[in-house]
């Protein structure tokens, strides 16, 4: 370790004037610096892990000897949110202000003015700091070779949020070109807890020696935790090679305190079913009133819409309660965190737009309403209170039913004993090695080998065969059409000397235009107006396109806090006057974007299974456990529960293998196709985190289950219903986009984004009839199983419960774990509409006299 | 808008619906083709074959180079169920003048048959002023079949017995929770503009006010589903 000498005089004294001591993880970055280590930090917030980042870069540049040409970029500094960037150019003012160094360090995202930038190309400045969207630019820039040549140190802000994506997999090539041009350059990486520290080391380090043989296992002797204690399935085994760790070194930050976490039972009460929390709303209130600065996390905008308007309901103090979420429009999002850094405000009602990012003021408190979903998220979310690592932060967990229940306790244990939600290891996508692969081009001439290998040292490519790699050049350079119409019209192509280069400078342009893995979907701006021509009134805030294709003109909803009438749709505008004293119709539920964790899914089946936890549980949820037992059975914990009976006219099959939404969607939708096979008639479905409810004409009591779960289902049966999924629809489109395949819309160019929809649908049906292995359609599948769809964890769970571990219980009523997921039947249509809710009430108590009877 | 209902239609045979056009009977059929049963004429609109080809041309953009034969395979699906005496190509049927030399060869020749044994008429839009240099087929400004005056560009004022493209129209439907946005034909019973053929081709709403000069009074639109035509009312349309 590293001694408090390792600092030059100029920063002890800084530290010391400032009545601080540096830590332990800020020397031993020091010492990394000096030693020209790669090196990775893991600390918890409020550890002064940004200047641990910065210390080494610091003191590198003071005491670097002057020279006689103008120096290149020093550090660069790369952070996920734009704010972020320009926050820490803020931060960092103060000690190279107060120290007396001169050290330039200036930001550059895509909102910089374009005086500044062609300043910053002329004259660079020491520090730059700026997002993985510019860091693709530079790439594509013509001189980035020159202009990075002094480079000698990159810092990756957020690591662990960066990594497991497409914005992850095109940074880590970023810095596979960056090395070419610095080849000394150091990288360092800023990063929350995280489950497998190796994982990240993998994705930040250098792949020194690619394939062919394995170098042994493991990475430079750290351990991490064991990941999962449950019975799920271990994770796919990492390559028996730690290249990529092996050059990375870890640095770990103490713990802090221990945070305080409570799970809330309001008023004794948790509820049967529900995703909002209402029947707690009034103690939250109170818990507000008793805090400096709370935060409130949703998982859902319509969560925080809601949960805004029930607590201003309440709000008979005044107290500055605000709202917070990514729908909003940015200068209202901007005020509020303004309005927080001045201390002005007590509460916000949040979603994940506050999971990371720059600190506000005083936050003592952090509530999550409705489960967390994951561990990870959690301790991110906790770790927004209270900045100051020596004090414990607090938390409360506020569960919306009995499910959400066990899930709360799941994961306050999990936070206490330290255990993360894991993510397998990344491999990189090639859509986003395309726009690699051009944005090379665009920069300077490339050879094909040299390229290969140059990308195969990014942790993520690693792994990349010759064959991949060679497909991925035909796409940028022809489409990769078997029929070789384009081979004259090539946006990249090979010269005499047999490197590659852009075509023309209008391919340049294009690609510049369209960098970035970013895919949002297309935005409606929500204005002010109304009758037959709304002239373009106030913007109130952008909401994706499909939140209005089911509205029709006169209909109500809640937006930005307030209760609006929706009156028409005009091009990308969507005009809407206040309607104050109407009971909104609400937009669609929608479910949480995040699906439960495998790890929080493991702990609440054995806390379900196992029970001697349950004297702990409050007492409905134990009475609701207990009854389960008599009614139907509680499954062991490496069973799955599936139980069948009649309700109404309709016979029902409910499960619950508890793997989230997404793997159960896509669960459902296989289960439908097949029991239609059967002649079952199978008429609809919900699927929520915890459970799949299918009903049908016919009972389904006699079904063989091993052989309806079989495996083969994610063959055959997959593919032939992805080919016509809107899921695969809206995948193809994603990575057309990221590809260069179709171009980005900007501003002005085009009427609406529903042209760009219909173009690449179209595109996918054409592509999907005439060359069903295209590239693309490869990357639109792997994108969907892994993401939208989640077969990988669906594969897992059948594997899990094949072999006969199906517990099935044949019924003649409800049993008490089906009711939330019955009662998901009505609520997704009609909710908060009068009559809706009064069928539904009566639906409930129905519902739970059966079950108990 | 008015209603409908002094439109007479029928779902015919095939899905197709059976309307009449200044008095002329005609079929539309849900593959987006006209059909005219008393001539054994077959019309289809805007094909712009090539459009693929013609992105990557004249931007590099590398869309799939697969619309001219996808659009083929309608075509000659249709005519095998039809097996018409004439085909009319109302225009647009290359997306751009220097289409028909990018054609494929395989292409080419499918086209080249289409003429074999029918007479093949290619009406000229603005894409296509000029008409196909080498392939087979009459090239005309318009043509009069069966009292009914084909041209690609619909000309502004009442036009009785008018067919024409060019526009591209389509129609959007929100029922419930869910919204489709599918091709279709417009006629008032006067006058009668077709869906866009060609596999590439977009659509423009038919509330688009491209659509309000040629249309005063009660107007059908019927919308292409996969099995057959929709037939839908003024006032179940919705503006994108």
């Amino acid at each position: 370790m590293a001694e408090a000498t390792a600092l030059p005089p100029r920063f002890q004294q800084w530290f010391a004037a400032r009545g601080w001591a540096p830590r332990p993880h800020q020397l031993a970055m020091v010492e990394k610096g000096r030693l020209g280590r790669d090196a990775l930090l893991i600390a918890p917030t409020g550890g002064g892990k940004t200047l641990a980042g910065f210390l080494p870069s610091l003191i590198d540049l003071t005491e670097r000897p002057p020279r006689n040409t103008p120096a290149g970029v020093h550090t660069l500094y790369i952070s996920p949110l734009k704010a972020l960037a320009v926050d820490i150019e803020r931060n960092l003012a103060t000690p190279i202000r107060e120290m007396g160094l001169s050290i330039v360090a200036e930001s550059r995202t895509g909102d910089t003015g374009e005086a500044r930038k062609q300043r910053q190309r002329l004259r660079p400045p020491d520090i730059l700091l700026t997002t993985p969207e510019q860091l693709a630019l530079f790439c594509a820039w013509e001189g980035a070779r020159n202009y990075f040549a002094d480079l000698s140190c990159v810092i990756i802000d957020e690591a662990h949020s960066l990594w497991p994506s497409k914005r992850g997999d095109l940074l880590s090539l970023g810095l596979a070109r960056l090395r070419r041009f610095a080849p000394r350059m150091r990288r360092v990486g800023l990063s929350a807890t995280v489950d497998d520290p190796d994982l990240v080391r993998r994705w930040l380090g250098i792949n020194e020696s690619p394939p062919p043989c394995g170098e042994g296992a493991g990475g430079g002797g750290v351990s991490a935790e064991p990941a999962d204690p449950a019975p799920a399935p271990p994770p796919p085994p990492l390559p028996a090679r730690g290249r990529g760790s092996h050059s990375v070194d870890l640095v770990l930050g103490s713990g802090g305190a221990q945070p305080i976490v409570e799970v809330l039972v309001s008023g004794g009460k948790v509820p049967w079913a529900g995703h909002t929390a209402e029947h707690a709303m009034a103690e939250i209130y109170e818990i507000i009133k008793g805090a400096r600065t709370a935060l409130v996390f949703v998982n859902t905008r319509f969560q925080a819409e809601f949960a805004f308007q029930e607590l201003w309901k309440l709000n008979d103090d005044g107290l500055a309660i605000a709202l917070h979420h990514g729908s909003l429009a940015a200068e209202q999002r901007r005020k509020v965190e303004a309005a927080m850094a001045r201390g002005e405000i007590r509460a916000v009602v949040c979603t994940s737009t506050l999971d990371m990012g720059i600190d506000w003021g005083d936050v003592d408190l952090v509530i999550q309403l409705a489960a967390p979903k994951g561990a990870s998220r959690m301790v991110q979310r906790i770790g927004r209170a209270n900045h100051r690592l020596d004090e414990p932060s607090r938390a409360i967990l506020a569960p919306a039913n009995r499910f959400e229940y066990l899930e709360c306790r799941a994961a306050a244990d999990a936070i206490l004993g330290g255990h993360l939600d894991g993510e397998p290891a990344r491999v990189g996508t090639l859509d986003t090695l395309a726009q690699h692969v051009m944005g090379c081009a665009c920069s300077e001439p490339f050879a094909l080998t040299d390229l290969y290998d140059e990308v195969r040292t990014a942790g993520p490519y690693a792994d990349l065969s010759w064959e991949d790699f060679e497909t991925v050049i035909d796409f940028v350079s022809t489409g990769g059409y078997a029929l070789r119409t384009y081979d004259k019209f090539r946006r990249i192509v090979p010269g005499q000397d047999g490197l590659w280069r852009a075509r023309n400078a209008q391919a340049v342009l294009a690609h510049r235009m369209n960098v970035g893995a970013i895919v949002s979907p297309a935005m409606i701006n929500v204005r002010i107006g109304g009758g037959k021509r709304p002239m373009g009134g106030r913007k109130v805030g952008e909401a994706e396109e499909g939140f209005f294709e089911a509205m029709t003109p006169g209909d109500t909803f809640i937006f930005a806090g307030q209760v609006w009438r929706f009156n028409s749709l005009v091009g990308a505008d969507a005009f809407v006057t206040p309607a104050p004293d109407k009971d909104p119709k609400m937009p669609s539920w929608g479910g949480s974007k995040f699906p439960l964790s495998t790890y929080l899914a493991g702990r609440v089946r054995a806390m379900m299974h196992d029970e001697a936890e349950w004297p702990a549980l409050p007492p409905d949820v134990q009475e609701w456990l207990g009854w389960q037992k008599v009614r139907s059975i509680i499954p062991g914990r490496d069973e799955m529960l599936l139980e069948t009976f009649p309700h109404g006219k309709r016979f029902h099959l409910v499960c619950y293998p508890f793997e989230g939404r997404l793997a159960h969607t896509t669960l459902a939708m296989l289960l439908t196709r097949r029991l239609d096979r059967l002649g079952v008639g199978p008429l609809g479905f919900v699927a929520n985190d915890y459970a799949v409810n299918i009903w049908s004409l016919k009972p389904m009591d006699a079904l063989d289950l091993d052989e309806l779960f079989a495996q083969d289902m994610l063959g055959d049966d997959l593919e032939a219903w992805l080919a016509e999924s809107f899921l695969m629809k809206r995948a193809f489109k994603a990575c057309a986009l990221i590809s260069g395949l179709i171009e980005r819309r900007h501003p002005g160019q085009e009427k609406s984004g529903r042209q760009v929809t219909f173009s690449t649908d179209l595109i996918y049906d054409v592509l999907r009839r005439h060359q069903p292995d295209h590239l693309l359609l490869r990357c639109a599948r792997a994108d969907a199983a892994t993401g939208s769809l989640d077969v990988a964890r669906l594969g897992d769970m059948l594997a899990r419960i094949g072999g006969g571990r199906i517990r099935h219980a044949a019924l003649d009523h409800v049993s008490p774990f089906a009711v939330p997921i019955m009662l998901e039947i009505g609520r997704e249509r009609a909710p908060g509409d009068a009559a809706g809710e009064m069928i539904l009430a009566e639906a409930e108590e129905d519902l739970i006299a059966e079950a108990m009877a | 808008m008015h209603g409908v209902t002094s439109l007479a239609f029928q779902i015919g045979d095939c899905g197709g619906l059976r309307v009449e056009i200044a008095g002329t009977r005609a079929v539309l059929r849900h593959s987006g083709a006209l059909w005219l049963e008393a001539e054994r004429t077959m019309v289809v609109a805007d094909l712009h074959f090539e459009k693929g080809s013609s992105y990557a041309a004249r931007f590099g953009q590398m869309l799939p180079p697969y619309d001219t034969r996808e659009t083929l395979d309608r075509l000659e699906r249709e005519m095998a169920l039809l097996s018409p005496a004439t085909l009319v190509f109302l225009g647009d049927s290359f997306h751009d003048g220097a289409g028909e030399d990018r054609l494929p060869g395989e292409d080419r020749s499918r086209i080249a048959a289409l003429a074999v044994g029918r007479r093949l008429v290619w009406a000229v839009g603005n894409h296509d002023a000029d008409g196909p240099r080498a392939l087979p087929g009459d090239v005309v400004d318009e043509a009069r079949i069966a009292g009914l005056t084909l041209r690609h560009e619909p000309l502004p004022g009442a036009q009785p017995g008018e067919v024409a493209g060019h526009l591209h129209p389509a129609a959007k439907v929100t029922s419930g929770r869910a919204t489709i946005r599918r091709r279709c034909f417009v006629t008032d019973g006067r006058r009668l503009v077709l869906p866009a053929f060609g596999a590439f081709t977009g659509g423009l709403n038919i509330l688009d006010q491209a659509f309000a000069p040629l249309f005063g009074g009660p107007a059908l639109a019927a919308a292409l589903g996969p099995r057959r035509v929709h037939a839908v009312g003024w006032k179940s349309l919705r503006p994108d």
